[in-house]
């Protein structure tokens, strides 16, 4: 009788690698359908988009080093990243922004890197970030929830408007984001941050269009549908708790903070915590494992980090809304958090 | 505030971090209680079963052994003997597979089985406390109590140790799945094994003893609680289901809430555990004076059609077991020694059972399913927060797997306990354990091999100034000769005669010796002759050389061909050092050099040999591995390395003399 021979341990947990990835895509599913309502087909084209560009790269870069593609598009981490840069998009962007971006994230930011498991910074946001830079205008063009819009778009007309940049009717993007009274509309956290430099006060901005009871309207639904996957994903173990409560945390405090202390100069803390990315980064984006701290005390720090960058660069910053660049900047922090994190070993005094 | 004792009596418990919770399937093997089994018919009981060192073979090949005889006998310390398991007939004493994770062969003594399965002469007490300490802990050590738990550490240096001890551990826990054969003995046989643990509580005198068993064993604490009703220093405390709560360091630190600190042992913060089968060996032994021959082993997985426990005669081929399980083959078949988490597949199904072989699992494919396809790490940390050592095993398998040793080291690699916890969460289906367990060896390797080259350095220091010493002694009793023949030639003229013959004769005979005057014309002639001259001597000193190897050491011819090799390297230098061209003083230098290296070869030896035997440390325990390999190190092997580090010195020495 000749034996298998293999290492300990023989038995395994039916938990892959493959099935984590799905997971975290399956929760962001709530997410999707929101955004689907709210801001219509747009969202769903450019997550074909950005998905299928993301998998083809992959498959194309394996193939350059002659492994089997197939084997490693299975990880489904090409897929997770399509996605989580597809959900930032905004949904009318021309269809090449996400092209351009799933390319960047997979070949410069992961595969050049060395694969899976070894970039620094998160392919996604980094893909977000370098679109965001290089193509400002398209990137923060998002149109008004589509309750808000005048003019309601068809699927027709959402396809022609990433294809070709106008509508069946003849309507850009820019004449679309007009609401009805004239006034061009930006998101939430852009019309705050705009009004507030205009030297209007924060409870004269919450009246306007974009808000309701003091949320943005659509971004409040938005955000809760994150939350809602996120915790699903911090009950099965998937992703840590401390991340997310770090981030949110911070993030609620120090904004908390600045609204007692100047009401009419700064947005509210549940606004901070419920606009944007918040949400989407505090359990999508932070937690993505590679490029996250592994410590038990550094993903504290490293949540604490991104939410004071992200709090600083809503405020002081140039950009509304921050979560991909505070990432990318706690992203390079992590290799150093990691290593005055260790955890102290059974037996040892310190660690 | 509390003590910690009054802490432990109140039913406090601590939690270790980090653990898993595999499926436990241990009710398969629990159906039935602990069967016999009929004997085979022949054993192989391996030599070395413990951590420590061979003790010596004590039968030889066609001696009649009655039941129960010791095979080999302790000769020095952290030494353990064998026993026969049944009566018969050495037939054969040969490297036979032994039950390790090496799945290499090592010494064992074939019995084949007469069938009388006759006991020898057994020595019970039925009071044990009319014996003094010392008679315990000796028969424990002759009767060859081992800890069953895991490492087969022997259990009489546990209770050699003076140093006072606070919790008594005995570990009932069994956390790896599948395993039953702790929780079956405890159902059976409670009151053995408390009494078993008596004899440990009379050596060690602890102020509390913590029967600590999981509480997945309901049956076992009743039972247990039973035994110890009324012994108010007995606790018998139901842990949480946790892997690896078996752990002896997890173990302590759930019960007491301390850690062994690293590199130390549990007596160093006054805690020692045992195992419970461990007890009930001690219990056979001191009351019933029968050595450790028999164990429980469960016989599990779906691939046995009859799983169980049995009780299994030490030596038993596992293939009988097999057999006896009604054993299914499958298409790619596994059988494993010990648990899913820690144990280890067999290569050869004549593999034995040993001391600490507590169980046989034969899994099929779809209960413990092969890892399939090893994927990249993607840092998740799944494997960070299962550790109970809370190591960062990402970092140590990112490190080994690079060859980074010394980083690895800084992540606390040796501290790691192979639990397999990691492994096991690791959703990319790394075999991290592996991984750590190549970069341990080499480690070591790399260790020893320093230590190596260090002791040489040693030595060849040691040598140069021994020469030195030797040169500037030899010098001081010429002058005196000198000095003392200067004065007799002044006194008796008949002495001035001797020594002008003596001159005479000296000289004559370096005429002969050195080159004549006709060779001395012809340069070339010379040369050639000089050549064959050093030819000559080289192959007397290599004959010499392999005369005095062959006498000293009888080994196989390789090592022959390398020492001679060696010395051959070496005699130019002797030549150098000691100039004299006579050959006369040659030959004289030749045999006091011989005489030298015997003498350093030996002395070496017996250096080799008090360090050995001044690492039975405390490190033994926790370095399994390197123990295995250094302890093999008979005679044999630590001559051939004195030899080896001798020349490897001498050609040094060679080198910078050149
Ligand atoms: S569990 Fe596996 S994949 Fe996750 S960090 Fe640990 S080694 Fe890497
Ligand atoms: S095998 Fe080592 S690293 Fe892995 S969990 Fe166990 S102790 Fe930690």
């Amino acid at each position: 009788m000749s034996f298998r021979v293999a290492s300990s341990p023989h038995g395994h947990i039916q938990r892959k690698t493959s099935n984590v990835m799905l997971a975290v895509a399956l929760a962001c599913l709530p997410g999707i359908a929101t955004q689907v309502w709210y801001f219509g087909f747009g969202v769903l084209i450019q997550l074909v988009l950005a998905i299928s560009a993301a998998m083809l790269a992959e498959a194309i870069c394996i193939r350059q080093r002659e492994r089997n593609a197939l084997l490693t598009l299975k990880d489904n981490s090409a897929l997770l990243t399509g996605l989580l840069l597809g959900l930032s998009l905004p949904p009318l962007a021309p269809w090449w922004i996400a092209i351009i971006g799933s390319v960047f994230a997979i070949v410069l930011v992961k595969q050049v890197y060395g694969g899976l498991g070894q970039n620094l910074f998160n392919p996604a946001m980094a893909g977000y970030v370098v679109l965001l830079v290089s193509f400002p205008l398209s990137m923060t063009l998002w149109l008004p929830p589509l309750q808000l819009v005048e003019y309601q778009l068809t699927f027709t007309d959402t396809i022609m408007l990433i294809f070709t940049g106008y509508s069946e009717t003849g309507y850009s993007l820019a004449q679309l984001r007009v609401d009805l009274d004239g006034f061009t509309m930006a998101t939430p956290l852009d019309t705050v941050k705009t009004a507030l430099t205009n030297q209007q006060t924060y409870s004269e901005i919450l009246t306007g269009k974009v808000f309701s009871d003091g949320y943005g309207i659509a971004w409040f639904p938005v955000n809760l549908a994150y939350l809602v996957g996120g915790l699903w994903l911090v009950q099965q173990k998937i992703i840590s708790w401390r991340i997310p409560t770090a981030f949110l945390v911070t993030l609620f405090t120090l904004s908390f903070i600045t609204h007692i202390i100047s009401p009419d100069g700064s947005a509210s803390a549940m606004l901070h915590v419920f606009s944007g990315a918040s949400m989407f980064g505090a359990f999508f984006i932070l937690t993505d494992p590679v490029s996250a701290s592994t410590t038990a005390k550094g993903k504290i720090i490293f949540g604490i980090l991104a939410a004071v960058l992200v709090y600083l660069i809503r405020n002081w910053g140039g950009y509304p809304d921050a979560v991909a660049f505070a990432v990318l900047l706690a992203n390079m922090c992590v290799p150093l958090i990691d290593y005055y994190t260790k955890p102290r070993t059974y037996g040892h005094v310190s660690g | 505030m509390e003590s910690l004792v009054e802490k432990i009596k109140s039913g406090y418990m601590w939690d270790f971090p980090g653990g898993v919770f595999p499926p436990e399937r241990k009710k398969m093997s629990l159906r039935d209680p602990i069967q016999q089994l009929p004997l085979p018919s022949r054993f192989y009981v391996t030599v070395k079963q413990h951590i420590g060192e061979k003790a010596k073979i004590s039968v030889a090949v066609g001696d009649k052994v009655l039941k129960g005889q010791a095979l080999t006998q302790v000769q020095g310390p952290m030494q353990l003997p064998v026993h026969a398991p049944t009566s018969g007939i050495v037939e054969s004493i040969t490297d036979h597979p032994i039950p390790h994770p090496s799945g290499l062969n090592d010494q064992t003594i074939i019995i084949t089985a007469d069938g009388n399965d006759e006991w020898c002469l057994k020595q019970p007490t039925i009071n044990y406390l009319t014996l003094s300490k010392v008679e315990i802990v000796d028969k424990l050590k002759a009767l060859g109590v081992a800890g069953l738990g895991g490492a087969a550490f022997p259990t009489y240096v546990k209770h050699s140790n003076s140093q006072p001890v606070e919790v008594l551990i005995i570990n009932g826990v069994e956390c790896e799945p599948y395993i039953t054969s702790d929780d079956a003995l405890m159902q059976a046989y409670a009151a053995e094994i408390v009494s078993g643990i008596e004899i440990f509580t009379h050596l060690l005198k602890p102020e509390v003893v913590v029967i600590a068993i999981e509480n997945n064993k309901p049956k076992a604490i009743q039972a247990m609680e039973q035994a110890c009703a009324g012994k108010t220093q007995f606790i018998v405390r139901a842990i949480p289901t946790k892997y690896p709560a078996g752990g002896e360091k997890q173990l302590i630190q759930v019960v007491t809430g301390k850690e062994v600190p690293s590199g130390g042992i549990p007596a160093d913060i006054r805690v020692v555990t045992q195992n419970i089968g461990t007890a009930y060996a001690a219990y056979k032994a001191i009351v019933h004076g029968e050595p450790l021959i028999e164990r429980v082993v469960t016989l599990t997985g779906e691939q046995f059609k009859k799983p169980g426990n049995r009780w299994v005669r030490i030596g038993t081929p596992v293939e009988f077991l097999l057999k006896q399980g009604e054993y299914q083959q499958s298409k790619t078949p596994r059988i494993i020694m010990g648990g899913p988490m820690m144990g280890f597949t067999l290569h050869n199904a004549q593999t034995p059972i040993g001391k600490i072989s507590n169980c046989i699992l034969a899994p099929s494919e779809t209960e413990l399913p092969p890892a399939t396809n090893e994927q990249a790490c993607i840092r998740c940390g799944f494997c960070a927060d299962a550790c109970p050592a809370s190591l960062l095993p990402q970092q140590l398998y990112w490190h080994s797997k690079a060859k980074e040793y010394e980083k690895a080291q800084s992540y606390k690699l040796f501290d790691c306990i192979e639990c397999g916890a990691c492994a096991y969460v690791c959703p990319s289906e790394i075999p991290l354990v592996q991984y750590y367990r190549v970069a341990k060896s080499n480690i070591r390797l790399q260790q020893a091999e320093h230590e190596k080259a260090e002791k040489a350095k040693e030595r060849f220091n040691a040598r140069n100034e021994r020469l030195e010493r030797e040169k500037q002694e030899r010098l001081e009793k010429h002058k005196q000769a000198a000095e003392a023949r200067k004065a007799a030639m002044s006194q008796d003229p008949s002495a001035q005669d001797k020594v002008a013959a003596a001159l005479a004769r000296a000289k004559a005979k370096k005429q002969t010796d050195a080159p004549s005057p006709e060779t001395k014309a012809n340069p070339k002639q010379s040369a050639a002759a000089a050549i064959a001259r050093a030819k000559a001597k080289k192959a007397k000193a290599q004959a010499q050389a392999q005369a005095e190897t062959n006498i000293s050491q009888n080994e196989p011819n390789v090592e022959n061909t390398k020492l001679d090799a060696n010395t051959q390297n070496l005699e130019p230098t002797e030549k150098t050092n000691d100039a004299p061209a006579n050959s006369a003083a040659d030959k004289a230098k030749a045999a006091i050099a011989r005489a030298k290296a015997k003498k350093a070869a030996k002395m070496k030896q017996d250096e080799q040999a008090s360090i050995a035997s001044s690492k039975h440390d405390r490190q033994q325990e926790k370095q399994q591995e390197t123990s295995h390999l250094t302890n093999n190190q008979d005679d044999k092997e630590a001559r051939i390395k004195a030899a080896i580090a001798k020349a490897k010195a001498k050609r040094k020495q060679l080198g910078e003399d050149k």
